[in-house]
């Protein structure tokens, strides 16, 4: 019996573990606690839905061998500044969501390969340096959302210079994915467009990686000594696996505006890394391996655990934010334990 | 300056062009805060007397904390992030010893003692967390400080007046648990200036007496090396040395006598400095440079160049690594007490926060790199860096009619710097690697 149960903690890892019973735990005092389930259950679908992107961005990252893509908020970037230009030229709708993500991925590529670039000659060190090269970037970009000369009613300040905090989206393509046929039956929504995007998205990067490419990318992450003795060309693939994670980056930013139903400029995207290489690793990824049944699961337990958490925890305490100091720990911890699963081998 | 981590071997002179090559090289982020901090201040207009002051409150409010971050980088475990655990022990500290009603000095000692054991136990396992992850500990480090921070958020906003019992009417949240996001320090029971304000004596008094000292150091230095061989590299860093404290003594005589002097100028007679504040960290500096010549700072520096020599050499690299994090949290803690004192609010969740990104910035301006720093580099960075926070807004606001961007530019340089200098110490290390 013990056997067993140490078999099944090995296998689905303790941490997971810990997090899923946690979950489970947080569900019943949630319906204990007559907590309207309807509306929590789709709200944690479309939290799911929302940052599922972000978490995928993390899986080339991590295949190519470049470690769990911390430099994030340089893709981030991008997907806002292609969401700016999209509303600044007019494009409203369907055509302003789609527009955000084709402009943006021009800039997305590019800074993807000089981004690839840099890593291939700092190897070793890629999560601290891009932690900082992000950090960096975010407060660079701050300056450029003040200077840019645009000028959409709805983004400028009315008095003032530079461009808002939060752009509404109301008026231009927020809500746009979620509201796609979506499902209501009674309080529980579903929003469908948004869950088929991320599922399309998902089975994109699953054909990727079972493509020729995307074997010869896992491979150089695997093993770089043995890419490098089978031929393989261990630097491009990084910067594929760079400018992969980046586009989905960007991809992943503008989803999450439209559903949230603001552009977040400014210090906004300085963080944004952690949640998401955190959620990979809760679904069971390490820093050198990653699925996308890993981006799945990691996404829904970590989003689900939030949401829920929220109004329990309301619930216990009245005041203060508990569920943001609790997803600061998860957050964190999960993160720190991974770190301790890296260190062991060098 | 002495400096810890130099081994100085003995090489033949280099040509004059090779050496000013190599140091440009090597101290191209602290040349390019000296051009950034001269615009700066050329841009802001800011009076010289307020500069001034403003610079001199920073480097005694900032330097003890750079300086915790010394000890790491000798023991080869990189910049230490995590000194934000150790601001968290002496917050926890301060918010005690608040509550007890301790204020002013005999308060500011009560701290001292009280948050010592807090750290050594933070420092304990912060350094047992870092030897699991060897190789990442810079990275570790961070998290375990942001990781940190979600720990005390957890007890300051709700254990307190839960779990623990615990109720004060100047520091409680009004609903009854929790404590407040700003902590006055100014009133009988708060500990603002109480280092600081013990002994005030005008700053160029201060810098004529001290230079004087220096000069009789030399001296009796010279006098000292009399008929031995000294490499001239080392006598003219005496001499320049010399001419240095001469001219210190000038300028203070100048301010502090001269008649005839624009009123900018001479306002600066009242420039005040901390003079304790002050000894406490030339008392730091002096451990830094210390510690080296005991075991334990051998044991550092072995373990710093190579672990695995280390190791079979008889050292206890895990022991000797940790107690290398437990010095440097136990003084990043009284480090944030001293700049308690001086700031006089404790900013309950936000106090810590920046701490370590802003300390490592400073060392790293000074000219420090992951695997060097010194006592003069750390002081020297905290100069510039805060050079640079001071002038920049009123830069941004004369240059591009906004303050808000002068303030993203210097986090954007504050976060430029530690990120451009990890990665060319990452790019000398892949270098290396291939190499051997």
């Amino acid at each position: 019996m013990s056997e067993a149960i140490r078999n099944i903690t090995k296998k689905v890892g303790v941490p997971r573990l810990i997090i899923s019973l946690f979950f489970l735990f947080l569900c019943f005092s949630a319906v204990s606690l007559g907590l309207p389930f309807a509306s929590l259950s789709s709200d944690t679908l479309t939290r799911f839905g929302m940052n599922g992107i972000l978490v995928l961005a993390m899986v080339p990252s991590i295949q190519s061998g470049l470690g769990p893509n911390f430099g994030l908020p340089l893709g981030i970037i991008c997907g806002i500044l292609g969401s700016v230009l999209a509303i600044q030229f007019g494009l409203v709708g369907a055509a302003g969501f789609w527009g955000a993500i084709i402009i943006s991925m021009p800039f997305a590529i590019a800074v993807g390969i000089a981004y690839g670039m840099m890593l291939n000659k700092i190897k070793g060190s890629e999560m601290l340096v891009a932690t900082y090269t992000g950090f960096s970037i975010v407060s660079f970009m701050s300056i450029v959302w003040v200077l840019i000369p645009l000028n959409h009613p709805e983004m400028v300040w009315p008095i003032g210079r530079g461009l808002r905090v939060t752009i509404a989206l109301d008026s231009t393509f927020g809500k746009i994915l979620n509201q796609f046929m979506m499902l209501e039956f009674g309080k529980f929504k579903v929003p469908t467009g948004l869950l088929l995007f991320f599922f399309v998205m998902c089975v994109l990067v699953w054909i990727f990686n079972r493509s020729r490419m995307g074997i010869a990318m896992k491979a150089s992450g695997d093993n770089p000594k043995f890419a490098i003795a089978s031929g393989i060309d261990v630097d491009f693939y990084r910067i594929v696996g760079s400018v992969m994670s980046t586009s989905l980056a960007a991809i992943g930013i503008v989803v999450y505006a439209q559903s949230y139903g603001f552009v977040q400029l400014y210090q906004a995207p300085l963080m944004m890394a952690f949640p998401a290489v955190a959620a990979v690793l809760i679904g069971g990824a390490s820093a050198q391996k990653a699925k996308i049944s890993h981006v799945i699961i990691g996404t829904f337990l970590f989003q689900g655990l939030l949401t829920v958490a929220l109004p329990v925890a309301n619930e216990a305490i009245k005041v203060g934010n508990l569920s943001e100091v609790l997803r600061m720990i998860v957050q964190n911890g999960i993160i720190l334990y991974a770190l301790t699963k890296v260190g062991g081998e060098s | 300056m002495s400096e810890i981590t130099n081994v100085t071997p003995a090489v033949e002179e280099k040509p004059f062009l090779q050496r000013l090559k190599g140091f440009l090289i090597n101290y191209s982020v602290t040349i390019l805060f000296v051009i950034i901090g001269i615009v700066g201040i050329w841009l802001s207009e800011l009076p010289a007397y307020f500069l001034v002051s403003e610079l001199l409150t920073r480097i005694t409010r900032n330097s003890f904390l750079v300086l915790a971050l010394l000890i790491p980088v000798l023991a080869g475990m990189g910049l230490n992030f995590s000194i934000t655990i150790g601001a968290m022990a002496g917050q926890m500290a301060i918010v005690l010893v608040s509550h007890w009603g301790v204020g002013g000095f005999p308060g500011f000692l009560l701290c001292v003692v009280i948050s010592a054991p807090i750290a050594i136990l933070f420092g304990i396992m912060t350094g047992r967390l870092l030897n699991k992850t060897r190789g990442q500990e810079m990275i570790a480090s961070m998290m375990a400080g942001f990781f940190a921070n979600g720990v005390y958020q957890f007890i300051f906003l709700f254990a307190l007046g839960t779990i623990i019992p615990f109720y004060d009417e100047r520091m409680t949240l009004s609903g009854g648990i929790g404590i407040r996001n700003t902590v006055d320090l100014s009133g009988d029971n708060g500990i603002k200036y109480a280092l600081d304000g013990l002994i005030k004596w005008p700053f160029f008094y201060v810098l004529m007496g001290a230079c004087a000292l220096g000069i009789v150091y030399y001296i009796l230095k010279l006098n000292k090396a009399k008929g031995t061989h000294v490499a001239k590299s080392d006598l003219n860093k005496t001499y320049l040395s010399m001419v240095l404290c001469t001219m210190g003594i000038a300028v203070g005589a100048w301010i502090m006598f001269s008649p005839t002097l624009p009123i900018q100028v001479k306002m600066m007679q009242n420039l005040k400095l901390p003079v304790i504040t002050s000894l406490v960290v030339i008392g730091l500096c002096l451990f830094n440079i210390v510690i080296v010549r005991t075991k334990l700072g051998q044991d550092f520096r072995t373990v710093g160049q190579d672990q695995h020599i280390a190791q079979v050499s008889g050292i206890h690299v895990d022991r000797v690594r940790v107690i290398a994090v437990t010095i440097s949290i136990l003084l990043a803690a009284w480090g944030q007490l001293i700049f308690l004192q001086n700031m006089s609010v404790l900013n309950t969740y936000g106090s810590h926060v920046q701490i370590g990104m802003f300390s490592i910035a400073a060392l790293l301006v000074g000219g420090a790199s992951v695997s060097r720093a010194t006592v003069g580099q750390a002081i020297l960075g905290v100069i510039l860096f805060h050079t640079l926070f001071i002038v920049s807004p009123k830069a941004g606001q004369n240059l591009f009619g906004d303050a808000q961007i002068g303030e993203f530019f210097r986090a954007f340089v504050a976060y430029g710097v530690i990120g451009v200098s990890l990665g060319l110490h990452a790019i000398r290390k892949a270098h290396e690697a291939k190499k051997g």
